[in-house]
C-alpha cells in the first residue's frame, strides 16, 4: 500500500533566540493508505502542534511533510487552503459545527466549498449519514442534538470529501464514555469499510486502543510505538496502560 | 487605578467604540451647526422679511433640536447597552477578584465620561469648522451678502450642545448602573460560553406572514396613492401610517425565513459556495432584531422621503416664482362694502360711511384721492371681478354634487364664485404674458390652476354640456376642462378657480365684489424699485399711514415679497429636511454598523470554522462582505419601496407642485447623500468585521 503521510525530520520551535523552546524535536514516521493511526502524549508533550503542522495550520521550523506525494511544507497560502479542502478531513474536540447551519448543511458546507455539482450534493449526504447512523438528526440544529451526534456529524463532514487524510484532534474529548465508544466504533467504520485514513491524537488510552498502530511523543520526540497487530482490543489496551505508565513516570525511570 | 483601567479599556475595546465614537462626533458637530445659525454673519446683511424668516427658522431648528437630542440620547442609550454586554466577560473577572458592582459602575460611569467629553469636545470642534460653510450655505440660500468673510463662533449654540449631551451621558451612565446591579457573577463567567439557541420559525407560517403582510402593505401603498381621494381626515392618514408600521415589522419578521424558504428550494443556488452559510447567518440575526431592523427601515424612509421631497417643493417653488410674479404689484380692494357684516368668526363688523363710499370706486381713484403719486407705476390695468349669490360651488356641481361631496368632504361647498368678464381677464392676461380666451355669447370658461381643484371640476366638465345660470341667462361651457390662468399673484398656483363670462352678460354693479389693479414699477435701477417697493410694504410708509387714517383697506402682492417669502419658506423647509433626515440617516447606519461589529465574537468563531475545514481568505471575506452587504440592503430596500409611495402621497397632499422630472434632481442629491453616509458605515463595518475575525489566525 502506498504512503499517505511522510513526516521527514520536522521541528518546530517557538520564542526567541533568548527564550527558545522546542515543541517538536525532529520527529519522522509515515502513514500508510488505509491506517488508523493514534498519536498519544500528555499535554504539553507537542502532540497537538504535530497535527497543526500536518493539517497545514501551522508551519514547521525545518523538515518536510509529504502527503499523498505532496510537500505541503513548500506550499503557498493560497494553495494550502485548497489542499485542505480537498485532500484533509478534520474532526475536531469541540466539533466545530456551525450552530446556524442544520446537520444536513453542516456536512453539506464541506462539499458546497469544493463547487461540487449540487445534485451530487444530496446524494453523497444521505448516503454518508446512512452509514454513520445519523439519518435522524439531519434536519436538526447542532444545539438540539447530544454531544456524540454532533461529533458523527463532523466526522461525516470530515469524510464525505474523500480526503486522503482524516485528522481528528482529541475526538472523544468532550463525549461522555457511552458517546466515545459509539463514535469510536464509527471510526472504525471510516476506517474498515470506507477505507478512510485516520490519523487521531488524543491522550486517553481507551480511545487509543481503536487505532491500529500508536505513536508515543514526549518533549517533542517520538518515545515509542505500539502495533496492534493480531492482539485483541484488550490486550492492546493494557499494552498502551503499560507505556504510558513509563510515559508517566520520570525519564531516569525508565532508562 | 479605577482611571488607568477605564481609559485601558477604552483603548482596547476601541474596535468597538471607534464607530461609536464617530457617530457621537458626528452627532455633536451637525447638534452645534444647526444651534448656530442665529449667529451667523448672514443675518447681519439681509433685509427685514427676510431676518423674521430666519428667526422663524431658528426657532423651529430649536424645537426640532429637541427631538433629535430625543432620537440621539435613544441611540446613545441603545448603542452602549450592547457595548456593555459584549464586556460581561471582563466585569466578571474583577468581580471575581473582589471588586464591587458599585466600582464596575465607576469604571464604566468614568468610561462614559471620557467618551462623553472626548466626543464633545472633538464634535464641537468639527461643528466649528464646518459651521463656517454652513453660514456660506445659508448665505447663498437667503441671498444674503457675504463679501466679507468672518469667523463665526457660537457661545450659545454650544452651551446648548453641552448642556444636551450632558444630560444624554447621565442617562446613559444612570441606565448602565442600573444594568450592572442586576448582573450575577456566574451568569458573568459564563457569558461566552453561551449555547445560543437558534430561533426556528414554521416555515409554512413565515410564508404564509410575509404574503399577509406584504398583501397589507400593498394595500397602504394602493391607499396612499391610487386611493389618494378617499384620504381626507387625519385618523384616515393615521391608519394607513398604522398599516405601513405593522407590515414592515411583519416582514422582518417573516423575511428571512421567506427567502430561506425559497432559496433553499433551489437547490442549485443554496448548495453552492458559502450560499447557504451567508443566508443562515443573516437568517439568524434577522430574527433576533426584528424591531430594530424596522424602526431602521423606517428611519431610512423618513430620510429618503423628507430629503428627497423637500428639496424638490423648494426646486419647484422656486421655479412657479418665475411665472407666479409676472408684474411687479397687485392691489385689490374689497367693492361694495355693507353697513354691517358678520365674519366668518361670528364677530359683527360696521362699516363707516367713508369706507362704503370708497368701496364704490376705483383703486386708482382711492390712490388719486389719498394724493398718491401714480407715476411710479406702469402698465396699470384696473378690472372689477363679480360674485353672484346664486353661483356658489354647490351649485356649479349641480346635480353632481352629492357625488363630488361624498369624495371630497372637506371642500367649502358654499364659497361664492369668482366671475370676470373675458375681456377684463385678457387685459390681465395679456399683461402677464398668459394665454387670452375668447368667448361666445352663451359660452363660459373655468381657468384654474390649482391642481387638484383642478381635477375635481374636471370631473363636471367632462361630462360635457355642462351649463351654468349666471345673472338670469344660461351659459354653457365651452372646453370640457379647466384652462390655465390666474389673476391674483401668489407664491404658487392657488387659484382654485374663476368663471369667465362673455362680455354680454349682464351682471350689475352691486354684484361686484372686489377691484383688482396690476401695475409695473416706473424704476430704472433697484434703488428706485425698493423705493418704490417701500411705499407698498412698510407699514410706516406714508401712504399706507393715510389709508389706515380713512380706514380704507386695499391689499398689496408685490413681487418682492412674494419672492422673499417663497424663498424664507423654501430654506426653513430645506434646513429642517437636512437635519432630520442626517440624524436619522445616522441613526440608523450606526445601530447596524454597531450590531454589526458587537457581533463579531460570535462571527469570529463561525469564520474560524469556515478557515478550517478549507475556505480560503477570498471565499471568507466574499462572505463576510455578503453578510453585511445583505444585512445594510434590507431595511434600504423597504425603505426605499416605502419612500416611491410616500414622496408620492407628501407631494399630492401639497397638490401637485412637483412632477417626476422635478423630482430627480432631489432624489439624485438623496441618493448622494445616503449613498455617502450609509456607504462608509457599510465600509467601516466591513473593514472592521474583517479586521476582527483575522485575529483568529
Amino acid at each position: 500500500m502506498g504512503k499517505v503521510l511522510e513526516v521527514k525530520n520536522i521541528e518546530k520551535y517557538y520564542g526567541s533566540k533568548t527564550n527558545l523552546s522546542k515543541a517538536i524535536d525532529n520527529i519522522s514516521f509515515e502513514v500508510d493508505k488505509g491506517e488508523f493511526v493514534g498519536i498519544m502524549g500528555a499535554s504539553g508533550s507537542g502532540k497537538t502542534t504535530l497535527l497543526n503542522c500536518i493539517s497545514t495550520i501551522d508551519k514547521v521550523t525545518a523538515g518536510h511533510i509529504v502527503i499523498n506525494g505532496q510537500d505541503i511544507t513548500r506550499l503557498k497560502a493560497n494553495h494550502l487552503n485548497q489542499f485542505r479542502r480537498e485532500e484533509l478531513g478534520f474532526i475536531f474536540q469541540d466539533f466545530n459545527l456551525l450552530d446556524t447551519l442544520t446537520a444536513y448543511e453542516n456536512i453539506a458546507l464541506a462539499l458546497t466549498i469544493q463547487k461540487i455539482n449540487p445534485k451530487e450534493i444530496d446524494k453523497r449526504v444521505t448516503n454518508i449519514a446512512e452509514k454513520l447512523g445519523i439519518q435522524e438528526i439531519l434536519k436538526k440544529y447542532p444545539y438540539q442534538v447530544s454531544g456524540g451526534q454532533k461529533q458523527r456529524i463532523a466526522s461525516a463532514r470530515a469524510i464525505i470529501t474523500n480526503p486522503k487524510l482524516v485528522l481528528a484532534d482529541e475526538p472523544t474529548g468532550a463525549l461522555d464514555s457511552k458517546s466515545a465508544r459509539q463514535l469510536l466504533e464509527n471510526f472504525e467504520i471510516l476506517n474498515e469499510k470506507m477505507m478512510a485514513t485516520i490519523l487521531m491524537v488524543t491522550h486517553d488510552a481507551f480511545t487509543a486502543s481503536y487505532a491500529n498502530r500508536i505513536i508515543f511523543i514526549r518533549d517533542g520526540k517520538i518515545f515509542n510505538e505500539l502495533v496492534k497487530g493480531n492482539d485483541t482490543r484488550k490486550q492492546f489496551f493494557e499494552k498502551i496502560i503499560e507505556v504510558q505508565t513509563l510515559l508517566g513516570g520520570d525519564l531516569n525511570d525508565v532508562i | 487605578m479605577l482611571f488607568k483601567l477605564s481609559f485601558e479599556n477604552m483603548k482596547k475595546s476601541f474596535k468597538d467604540y471607534a464607530i461609536y465614537f464617530l457617530t457621537l462626533v458626528l452627532g455633536v458637530a451637525i447638534f452645534y451647526m444647526f444651534n448656530s445659525l442665529d449667529s451667523q454673519q448672514a443675518m447681519l446683511t439681509v433685509s427685514d422679511s427676510t431676518r423674521e424668516m430666519i428667526k422663524l427658522m431658528i426657532d423651529m431648528l430649536g424645537m426640532i433640536s429637541v427631538f433629535v437630542a430625543i432620537v440621539l440620547g435613544l441611540l446613545i442609550v441603545y448603542a452602549n447597552s450592547f457595548l456593555i454586554n459584549r464586556r460581561k466577560k471582563e466585569f466578571g473577572i474583577y468581580m471575581t477578584l473582589g471588586m464591587g458592582k458599585w466600582q464596575i459602575s465607576k469604571i464604566i460611569l468614568l468610561e462614559t465620561i471620557l467618551v462623553g467629553i472626548l466626543s464633545l469636545l472633538v464634535g464641537i470642534v468639527i461643528g466649528i469648522f464646518a459651521s463656517q460653510f454652513m453660514s456660506i450655505l445659508v448665505s447663498k440660500l437667503f441671498q444674503a451678502d457675504m463679501s466679507e468673510f468672518t469667523f463665526v463662533f457660537s457661545k450659545d449654540a454650544c452651551m446648548k450642545t453641552c448642556v444636551y449631551f450632558a444630560i444624554m451621558y447621565v442617562a446613559v451612565a444612570l441606565f448602565n448602573t442600573i444594568t450592572v446591579s442586576r448582573y450575577k457573577l456566574i451568569n458573568l463567567l459564563t457569558a461566552l460560553r453561551k449555547n445560543e439557541k437558534v430561533k426556528i420559525k414554521n416555515p409554512f407560517l413565515c410564508v404564509v406572514v410575509f404574503i399577509l403582510a406584504s398583501f397589507v402593505l400593498g394595500y397602504a401603498y394602493w391607499k396612499v396613492t391610487g386611493g389618494i381621494q378617499t384620504m381626507n381626515t387625519a385618523d384616515k392618514i393615521l391608519h394607513v401610517i398604522i398599516m405601513g408600521i405593522v407590515s414592515t415589522i411583519f416582514i422582518f419578521w417573516s423575511l428571512s425565513g421567506f427567502i430561506l424558504n425559497v432559496i433553499k428550494s433551489m437547490k442549485k443556488v443554496y448548495l453552492k459556495g458559502t450560499n447557504m452559510f451567508v443566508l443562515r447567518q443573516i437568517n439568524n440575526k434577522i430574527n433576533t432584531m426584528v424591531i430594530s431592523m424596522s424602526v431602521i427601515c423606517l428611519m431610512l424612509f423618513m430620510t429618503i422621503s423628507i430629503l428627497s421631497s423637500s428639496l424638490s417643493l423648494r426646486n419647484t417653488m422656486q421655479k412657479d416664482l418665475e411665472d407666479m410674479t409676472p408684474v411687479d404689484l397687485n392691489l385689490y380692494k374689497t367693492a361694495n362694502l355693507p353697513e354691517k357684516m358678520v365674519n366668518r368668526y361670528g364677530k359683527e363688523i360696521i362699516y363707516t360711511k367713508e369706507q362704503r363710499e370708497d368701496s364704490k370706486i376705483t383703486i386708482q381713484e382711492t390712490l388719486k384721492n389719498c394724493e398718491f403719486d401714480s407715476s411710479v407705476l406702469k402698465d396699470i390695468v384696473e378690472i372689477p371681478i363679480y360674485t353672484s349669490e346664486n353661483l356658489t360651488l354647490e351649485t356649479f356641481f349641480g346635480d353632481s354634487v352629492e357625488e363630488v361631496k361624498a369624495k371630497f368632504s372637506m371642500l367649502a361647498y358654499d364659497t361664492v364664485e369668482q366671475i370676470v368678464k373675458v375681456s377684463d381677464y385678457n387685459k390681465i392676461a395679456s399683461l402677464y404674458g398668459n394665454t387670452q380666451y375668447d368667448l361666445k355669447d352663451d359660452e363660459y370658461l373655468v381657468v384654474c390652476d390649482f391642481k387638484s381643484m383642478e381635477e375635481i371640476r374636471n370631473q363636471i366638465l367632462k361630462k360635457g354640456n355642462h351649463t351654468l345660470s349666471i345673472a338670469g341667462k344660461q351659459y354653457q361651457s365651452k372646453e370640457k376642462e379647466c384652462q390655465n390662468g390666474f389673476i391674483v399673484m401668489s407664491t404658487s398656483h392657488i387659484n382654485t378657480g374663476i368663471i369667465l363670462v362673455p362680455d354680454s352678460c349682464p351682471l350689475k354693479e352691486e354684484e361686484k365684489q372686489m377691484t383688482f389693479l396690476a401695475a409695473n414699477y416706473q424704476a430704472t435701477t433697484n434703488e428706485q424699485r425698493d423705493n418704490i417697493q417701500a411705499m407698498f410694504a412698510r407699514k410706516d410708509s406714508s401712504f399706507l399711514q393715510k389709508l389706515a387714517s380713512q380706514g380704507i383697506i386695499i391689499e398689496d402682492m408685490t413681487k418682492i415679497t412674494i419672492i422673499e417669502s417663497s424663498v424664507g419658506v423654501a430654506t426653513i423647509v430645506t434646513f429642517i429636511a437636512i437635519y432630520l433626515g442626517i440624524i436619522f440617516l445616522l441613526a440608523s447606519s450606526a445601530i447596524l454598523a454597531l450590531k454589526q461589529l458587537t457581533e463579531s465574537s460570535d462571527n469570529q468563531q463561525r469564520y474560524s470554522i469556515l478557515r478550517k475545514i478549507g475556505c480560503d481568505e477570498k471565499m471568507i471575506n466574499k462572505a463576510l462582505f455578503r453578510q453585511i452587504g445583505i444585512f445594510f440592503a434590507m431595511p434600504l430596500i423597504l425603505a426605499i419601496i416605502h419612500s416611491i409611495f410616500g414622496i408620492q402621497f407628501v407631494l399630492s397632499m401639497i397638490t401637485g407642485l412637483a412632477s417626476c422630472e422635478d423630482l430627480l434632481p432631489s432624489i439624485v442629491v438623496t441618493v448622494i447623500v445616503i449613498g455617502v453616509i450609509y456607504g462608509a458605515y457599510f465600509l467601516a463595518t466591513y473593514m472592521g468585521s474583517k479586521t476582527i475575525i483575522k485575529e483568529d489566525s
